[in-house]
């Protein structure tokens, strides 16, 4: 194809975006809407499995059989999030197995929230709580995005958020009521849970050079900040509400610009982390390596007695 | 041996009097595995009464590029809608 023939086709997809048409997987697309997107939604798919193993780590521990069916289905869910992902992602030309092998291999990253770990059963009320709070501000601004395939498991995954926020949050309301040593607990867990939550909306915006690009095609409908204060705004009354004080000595209501005013964030922290230096980053790597490299014997299996059963077939019908 | 499973389109009725919709899209190494697959995926919160999943290799779609020839006939025939005809008002309902 010809450059001018690029441009002009190039020209005709930003309009349907901006006329809000949605991108189908067989529409033509620039590479670089098509790598992008690849690598966003590849990297959400794998934040929500390898979202699965902090929250994990309490299921066999729940403190009640009620706190044990949520948390576990819970955690069926983010697996769930993971494959209406990965599917849509595979529509884009990747297969599966190369996603996997990406994730593996540390050139594909997921959400650095998951290196923290879950140290107490107060953890799991504060995940649902912040980090599912967290996502869900980010997530429902995607159901509007510009990919056909991302912004339909984005409905789904929406629809079933609610019930992870509240599970959480009714964690921590009860510990927060219960005796001193549980609303210490809930304390502790909001202290060390506040700050990586408000890191999930990444970088500040002059430090996120993709915003403008993003913001075109709707991967983006609000700024990293704008979407931070929303959290923050909305948070902290709930924190109110079950006494838990958010561990931020600058944090004030802002009558003038109606909004909370926070400290700053040590973004250091964040991009050690990011980097791979974060308190669980290898072993949730190996994790994941490990599940693959003993389910091997599985997948292969499963295979084998299908080609089996359909040679089999064969040899019935001759 | 290195392979994914093959892919299955999945379309789920949600309730009876209603057509089966696509749902997404799952690996499975056989259909009564994809079957399986897809109520733990697709049908979490009852979302469905029944389940369809097909290879989707056995899928041939349309190809947008020819969006043109294949739908744009259609357009022009405006006197397949009903309003394309001119009744007296006194005839309310037809
Ligand atoms: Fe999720
Ligand atoms: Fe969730």
């Amino acid at each position: 194809m010809s450059e001018e023939k690029i441009k002009d086709l190039e020209a005709w997809f930003e309009a349907r975006i901006a006329n809000e048409e949605k991108i189908e997987p067989k529409d033509w697309m620039p590479e670089k809407y098509r790598q992008t997107h690849i690598r966003q939604m590849s990297q959400h798919a794998h934040s929500e499995i390898v979202g699965m193993l902090p929250e994990g780590n309490w299921i066999t521990r729940a403190p009640s059989l009620r706190r044990k069916v949520a948390l576990l289905a819970k955690v069926q869910d983010e697996a769930g999030h993971g494959l209406y992902l990965y599917s849509a992602t595979e529509t884009l030309g990747i297969s599966r197995e190369e996603m996997i092998e990406q994730l593996h291999s540390g050139k594909a990253k997921y959400s650095s929230i998951f290196n923290y770990p879950t140290i107490s059963w107060a953890d799991i009320g504060a995940i649902g709580w912040l980090v599912d709070g967290a996502a869900i501000i980010n997530q429902v601004a995607l159901c509007g995005t510009s990919f056909g395939p991302y912004a339909r498991a984005m409905v789904r995954i929406c629809k079933e958020e609610s019930f992870h926020q509240r599970q959480g949050y009714e964690i921590m309301l009860t510990l927060a009521r219960g005796s001193n040593e549980q609303k210490a607990m809930a304390q502790d867990a909001l202290n060390r849970w506040w700050w990586p939550s408000l890191m999930m909306f990444g970088p500040r915006d002059e430090d996120s050079p993709n915003t403008a690009q993003s913001m075109k095609w709707k991967l983006k409908r609000k700024s990293n900040d704008e979407l931070r204060q929303q959290f923050i705004d909305q948070t902290v009354p709930q924190a109110d509400l079950i006494d838990l004080k958010i561990p931020d000595p600058d944090l004030k209501w802002n009558e003038e610009r109606g909004h909370y005013d926070f400290g700053p964030i040590d973004w250091e922290e964040f991009w050690q982390v990011v980097k791979g230096h974060g308190p669980c980053n290898k072993e949730r790597l190996a994790a994941r390596k490990n599940a693959w490299a003993n389910g091997e014997w599985v997948r292969d299996a499963a295979l084998a007695y299908s080609e089996k059963q359909k040679s089999k077939e064969l040899n019935k019908a001759s | 041996m290195k392979k994914d499973w093959p892919l299955w389109e999945v379309f789920v009725r949600s309730k009876n009097g209603l057509e089966h919709r696509h749902f997404g899209s799952l690996h499975a190494a056989d259909a009564q595995m994809a079957l399986e697959n897809a109520r733990d995926v697709y049908t979490r919160r009852n979302e469905g009464v029944s389940i369809w999943v097909v290879e989707s290799k056995h899928i041939t779609a349309s190809n947008p590029e020819n969006n043109p020839e294949m739908f744009e006939p259609a357009k022009d025939k405006v006197y397949r809608h009903p309003t394309f005809y001119k009744l007296p008002d006194e005839i309310k309902h037809m």
